[in-house]
């Protein structure tokens, strides 16, 4: 396929009603996403970040504006259409449900049978034990960190072109740091011409990507690759160290 | 098997997960008659004299073996009140299916009320398992009122699972408890109410004896107009633990009443409620869309887990 959009973002607005009033979250936002892409999001709190990857699975619809998937204007689709086309999305805050488990959970990602050697495939990979996780509930019995990862292994067995993770290393220990990446690394390599959206500010994960946007009031600031964008961010909300925020 | 229609069949499948004649003890009641019993040497089955139902003996120490004891209406207008009282020798190991299914086609209510006492022998350990279900397309309503009686003796555990699925017009079920020393009840209550369906569920366990351990776990679903009452009461008499959860999932137009209630009589009793009463939550729903299921199968996901 080579070079070719596949997501478009074109004229992008997103308000919400506040004490009566518009308040508006994005603004005229224009990106294009190419396909085998690792594009980190980032930007100071309120930047509006999370809106914009909600807005490309479609938990939000925009005021105004159209987003373009692999060519076709998906902004009417809903979630489940979205969902059915190749994009994927992990919550910053993984949802909670009583009597589902966590094999469970992977079978519906998978959107097929999965045995438990597939299953384990994909919770060795956020490193997780098949054997003590994959009758587990996904209730208030697993930590807000396993929850994070089980959340990740979603991704994993939904295999789909377009993944977008809404602040993946919240949470999680910083054992997982490197096979974060190790992991988003896998998931291109396996899936063709994919491409990965994260939204963070974490440095680390800003330094592997191959195209960083920064958000700020609402539209698009910057966008360029590492070595272009980085440098300036180091200090800010923007880039926020690990270990700095241990201190 | 045993000459039953297929409506029987259906029904018998539904509630007992019978497809053939079951291995060990078994009564199988249809539209009130006696329609096939099985003892064993161990499990004997008896007709109470008046004809209102069965006396069950089960001999001490009898381990592994099955009872089955089926109820099957499906005639418009049948209305039974049957007492069928187990004894349980010490030291069993036992597994009970009962359950009752009414398939009513007709104009007539057709109700089942079912009377349940068991007495447990010391260190028995008993698995209930009870489902009840209604089907047909008649006017008439399908009525279930199970009242069960649980008497255990010291170190006796009882496990009671209860499933109310589908179909049932009415149900009014009143489980009640006395537990000796050492004495473990654990319930696990399944219950979905849709239509214009109305449930009550009430418990009194009396945690008796040193040591008695209670868990009283119901979930619940309420969709359409039906409406739901949930009564658990759990009273510690002794030192004692005992713990009574309630959780539910509303939706539609459906109604719930929560009435967990806990009653110490001795200050090392420990008791314990938790209720809850909710609709789905809508990140729940979203989640299991960008998943690619659409919004009802999301829906039936969460309400089979919820139940499962």
């Amino acid at each position: 396929m080579g070079e070719c959009n596949m997501l478009e973002l074109k004229n992008l607005s997103f308000s919400v009603e506040e004490n009566g009033k518009q308040k508006e979250i994005l603004h005229d936002l224009n990106l294009s996403i190419d396909n085998s892409k690792f594009v980190v999001i980032t930007g100071p709190n309120g930047s509006g970040k999370s809106t914009l990857a909600k807005l490309i699975m479609g938990i939000e619809k925009p005021t105004s504006g159209q987003i373009l998937f692999d060519g076709e204007d998906i902004t009417r689709l809903s979630i489940t259409e979205r969902a059915k086309r190749g994009i994927s999305f992990a919550f910053q805050q993984p949802v909670r449900f009583k009597g589902i488990r966590v094999h469970d959970l992977l079978r519906l990602a998978a959107g097929k049978d999965i045995s438990i050697a597939e299953a384990c495939n994909y919770l060795s990979e956020v490193g997780l034990c098949a054997r003590d996780y994959i009758e587990r509930e996904i209730n208030s019995s697993l930590s807000g960190g396993e929850l994070k990862r089980i959340e990740i292994a979603t991704l994993l067995a939904r295999q789909t072109k377009l993944s977008v993770f809404d602040e993946p290393e919240a949470g999680i220990d910083l054992w997982s740091f490197q096979n974060l990446i190790r992991i988003f690394e896998n998931m291109q390599k396996e899936i063709k011409d994919s491409s990965i959206i994260i939204i963070s500010h974490q440095e680390r994960i800003l330094r592997i990507a191959d195209e960083i946007v920064l958000l700020s009031g609402g539209t698009i600031k910057k966008q360029g690759s590492v070595e272009d964008i980085l440098p300036e961010l180091i200090g800010t909300t923007a880039a926020v160290d690990a270990c700095e925020k241990l201190k | 098997m045993l000459g039953l229609d297929d409506i029987s069949k259906m029904i018998l499948n539904e509630v007992a997960d019978i497809t053939d004649e079951p291995d060990g003890a078994y009564n199988f009641r249809v539209n009130s008659q006696l329609a096939g019993r099985n003892t064993t040497e161990n499990i004997n089955i008896v007709s109470k004299e008046n004809g209102s139902g069965i006396d069950i003996f089960i001999k001490p120490g009898t381990k592994g073996e099955n009872l089955h004891i089926p109820v099957v209406i499906n005639e418009s207008g049948v209305k039974e009140t049957v007492y069928n009282d187990f004894f349980i020798g010490d030291n069993c190991d036992v597994t009970i299916v009962a359950g009752c299914g009414i398939d009513n086609c007709g104009a007539h209510d057709s109700q089942h009320d079912g009377v349940h006492r068991f007495y447990v022998g010391k260190n028995s350990r008993i698995k209930y398992v009870e489902k009840h279900f209604g089907s047909g397309s008649g006017d008439g309503k399908r009525i279930l009122n199970p009242v069960t009686e649980v008497y255990m003796e010291e170190n006796g555990v009882m496990e009671m699972e209860m499933e109310q699925i589908k179909g049932v017009d009415s149900t009014n079920r009143m489980t009640i408890a006395e537990l000796k020393a050492g004495a473990k009840l654990l319930i696990k209550e399944r219950l979905m109410t849709h239509g214009e369906q109305t449930a009550v569920s009430g418990y009194k366990v009396s945690l008796n004896g040193e040591g008695s351990t209670a868990d009283v776990v119901s979930r619940s679903v309420a969709r359409d107009t039906s409406s739901q009452t949930f009564n658990a009461c759990i009273s510690g008499n002794a030192p004692c633990s005992g713990h009574t959860e309630c959780d539910s999932i509303i939706m539609d137009s459906g109604k719930i009443l929560a009435i967990p209630s806990l009653e110490a009589n001795d200050v090392d009793a420990m008791l314990v409620h938790e209720a809850a009463i909710g609709k789905i939550a809508g990140d729940q729903l979203i989640k299991l869309m960008t998943l690619g299921l659409t919004e009802a199968e999301a829906e039936q996901q969460i309400i089979n887990g919820f139940l499962s």
